[in-house]
């Protein structure tokens, strides 16, 4: 009894640890931000103004809000079919097979290789493809951005609709092959409504780790402080600007710079309440 | 479970005191170390000057290159012995720090207009030009605008892309000082400052980025401290100074650009010299520190090793480190009134040097 009531505790302790830190940073984001949010209102948001010359300092969000979702959300769709057919493939048709194996720790690799290593190689190698191919002047811009990212969150999605897939019950299989049904009828019809819930959040998590990505984006996107006009224009992304621009970044600055940091967390918490939700709808 | 909570609050909170305290009182240890941080632009000549010290004198000295903002914020935050920055403080950002901050410049520097254009060896700017290329008024290589400064050169039809600095930056300021001398519209639209509001083009990261992402862009040009540059072999444009000379960033030719009035305290810009010789697009580096050095539970053996090799930092030994990576020497004017800023620092209200 008394062990029961330790573990409790101790728990109890641990996860309040979580909720402080948690606590603490929304606390000290929102207290950086109030300057901005004084001095320009929720038109700091809509504004697509950023101005950080000294005497003419005018501060708005909107190019970064905009290049991050694009961005995020394009690599979400460059990344489905891939990683969707890849999951299939090892969790399914060769399931337990040397390939899948294979296959599966090499998807699992991607998620180590470091974001800086993604922005090299998109700088010497996917560049002067996207410029061979006419598409823009110097390769740099969303799409570029775009690509790297679907590439960077390849293994979060994969991985987990991996494991969700292999949970679907053999029996229900079985079933469904007795019944005659082919194999890409017990797929459509019983492993993907079966697992459905399990695949969004995966691809959830992909979108959340897409959005906060820094190092690779700033290599690629152009830094150019504006609201991208196309696929294939310059942008910036919440996160690249702040780690751009925070070295140097005092007064204003720094709380517009604070507020963005708090504006991407409530974007990040925004997806995550949209996927519980669907999550949640279909299961 | 209100005890637990109230526990655990205060346990945190005495961590983070006795964290604080163990960090204030810096022991009377007798191996000093200093640390500086800033500025990216005299870097190459900072890295080869410090271990050149710490080899000749044993002292270990640390520098973060982290920009001009963060040499300047680092010195405010008392987190470094001295900061470093290519953009003086201005007489309100003095103003802002309790305690006195001074200057003392090291070497001279220019900043270079670097380009990338297969085939094109030599390529002069006047003023027109940089302002309509850098504005996004001059898209095209082969404009007739930049033909006509050039007649001999070779010039591609190929757009231009313009490639800034993402970050805050000293090298911004410099060019940008010189922008806003020699342009009315581009005092309009953009002005002077670290950062900007650019119009067109693409931003990199720090001088190694602009200078990286030039080399690998055939059309683009950007600005870069000059050391990056040559070491890279990236080629740079020969500008048009005050007196109407298209000028090569030598080291006579960025010298001549400081041979004008330098005030007391060292603050000043010497972009668009008005000397016939002179690079138009130069600047003083700096070192700034604050003038009292008992602060922060500093103590003496720090403060004496700074401003002694401050002094050695601005003697003939590192100004000919300076010269051997293309940044001009300090002008004798500029080294006699560092040698008085110098002298006027105190401990605990006493010169440390004597």
């Amino acid at each position: 009894m008394k062990s029961e009531k330790i573990t409790k505790y101790v728990l109890f302790a641990v996860s309040l640890i979580i909720l402080l830190i948690f606590a603490g940073m929304v606390f000290s984001l929102a207290g950086g931000a109030m300057p901005v949010f004084k001095e320009y209102g929720l038109k700091f948001i809509f504004s697509a103004d950023w101005n950080p010359t000294t005497g003419r300092e005018s501060y708005g969000a909107l190019p970064f809000i905009a290049g991050t979702l694009i961005t995020s959300i394009l690599a979400l769709l460059i990344c489905f079919p891939l990683s969707f057919s890849t999951s299939l493939f090892i969790a399914e048709y060769y399931h337990k097979t040397r390939v899948a194996s294979v296959l599966g720790t090499m998807v699992d690799l991607l998620a180590g290789i470091p974001s800086i290593v993604y922005g090299l190689w998109g700088f010497y190698a996917l560049r002067p493809v996207i410029i061979a191919l006419g598409l823009s002047d110097q390769g740099f811009g969303i799409f570029t951005s775009s690509i790297i990212l679907a590439i960077m969150i390849i293994p979060y999605a994969t991985s987990l609709s991996n494991e969700i897939i292999t949970m679907v019950p053999n029996e229900l299989k079985e079933a469904a092959y007795s019944l005659g049904a082919t194999r890409f009828e017990v797929i459509f019809n019983v492993i993907i409504p079966n697992a459905r819930s399990g695949i969004v959040a995966s691809y959830i998590l992909a979108l959340g780790r897409a959005l906060g990505e820094t190092m690779a984006v700033t290599m690629l996107i152009g830094n150019a402080n504006i609201i991208p006009d196309g696929l294939f224009s310059t942008g910036n992304t919440m996160a690249s600007l702040i780690a751009n621009q925070f070295g140097e970044a005092d007064g204003l600055k720094l709380s517009a710079l604070i507020a963005i940091g708090l504006l991407l967390f409530l974007i990040t918490a925004v997806v995550n309440a949209i996927g519980k939700y669907i999550i949640k709808k279909l299961s | 479970m209100k005890k637990l909570i109230i526990l655990l609050i205060s346990v945190a909170v005495l961590a983070s005191c006795g964290q604080q305290k163990s960090e204030s009182s810096g022991d009377g240890s007798k191996k000093v170390t200093l640390t500086a941080a800033g500025a990216t632009f005299p870097m190459p000549f900072y890295n080869l000057a410090f271990k050149k010290y710490t080899e000749e004198s044993g002292l270990l000295l640390t520098y973060g290159g982290i920009g001009s903002g963060g040499g300047i914020r680092s010195l405010k935050d008392k987190v470094v012995d001295f900061g470093a920055t290519d953009a003086f403080l201005s007489d309100e950002e003095l103003a802002e720090i309790p305690l006195k901050v001074v200057h003392i410049p090291t070497c001279i520097g220019a900043v270079v207009i670097a380009y990338n254009l297969p085939g094109v060896a030599e390529l002069k700017l006047s003023d027109k030009l940089l302002e309509g290329i850098f504005l996004g008024d001059i898209t095209k290589w082969n404009d007739e605008k930049i033909k006509n400064e050039n007649p001999s050169a070779k010039l591609p039809d190929m757009n231009i892309t313009v490639v800034y600095r993402s970050d805050g930056s000293g090298t911004t300021h410099i060019f940008s000082d010189y922008m806003t001398k020699i342009s009315k519209s581009w005092a309009e639209k953009v002005g002077t400052g670290k950062s900007l509001n650019w119009p067109a083009g693409i931003g990199a990261k720090g001088n190694p980025g602009v200078a990286g992402t030039i080399s690998q862009s055939a059309g683009s040009i950007g600005y870069i401290g000059s050391e990056y540059a040559f070491a890279q072999n990236i080629s740079y444009a020969l500008v048009q100074n005050m007196a109407g000379n298209y000028v090569k960033p030598t080291n006579e030719s960025i010298s001549a650009s400081a041979k004008g009035d330098i005030p007391a305290d060292t603050r000043v810009m010497i972009t668009n010299s008005s000397d016939p010789d002179a690079y138009p697009i130069s600047g003083f580096t700096w070192i700034i520190f604050y003038r009292e050095q008992a602060y922060d539970g500093r103590t003496i053996g720090q403060a004496v090793e700074t401003i002694k090799f401050l002094e050695w930092l601005i003697g003939p030994d590192a100004q000919a480190i300076a010269e051997s990576v293309h940044y001009a020497p300090l002008p004798e004017k500029a080294v006699e009134l560092s040698r008085e800023i110098l002298k006027s620092i105190t401990f605990e209200g006493k010169p440390v040097l004597k």
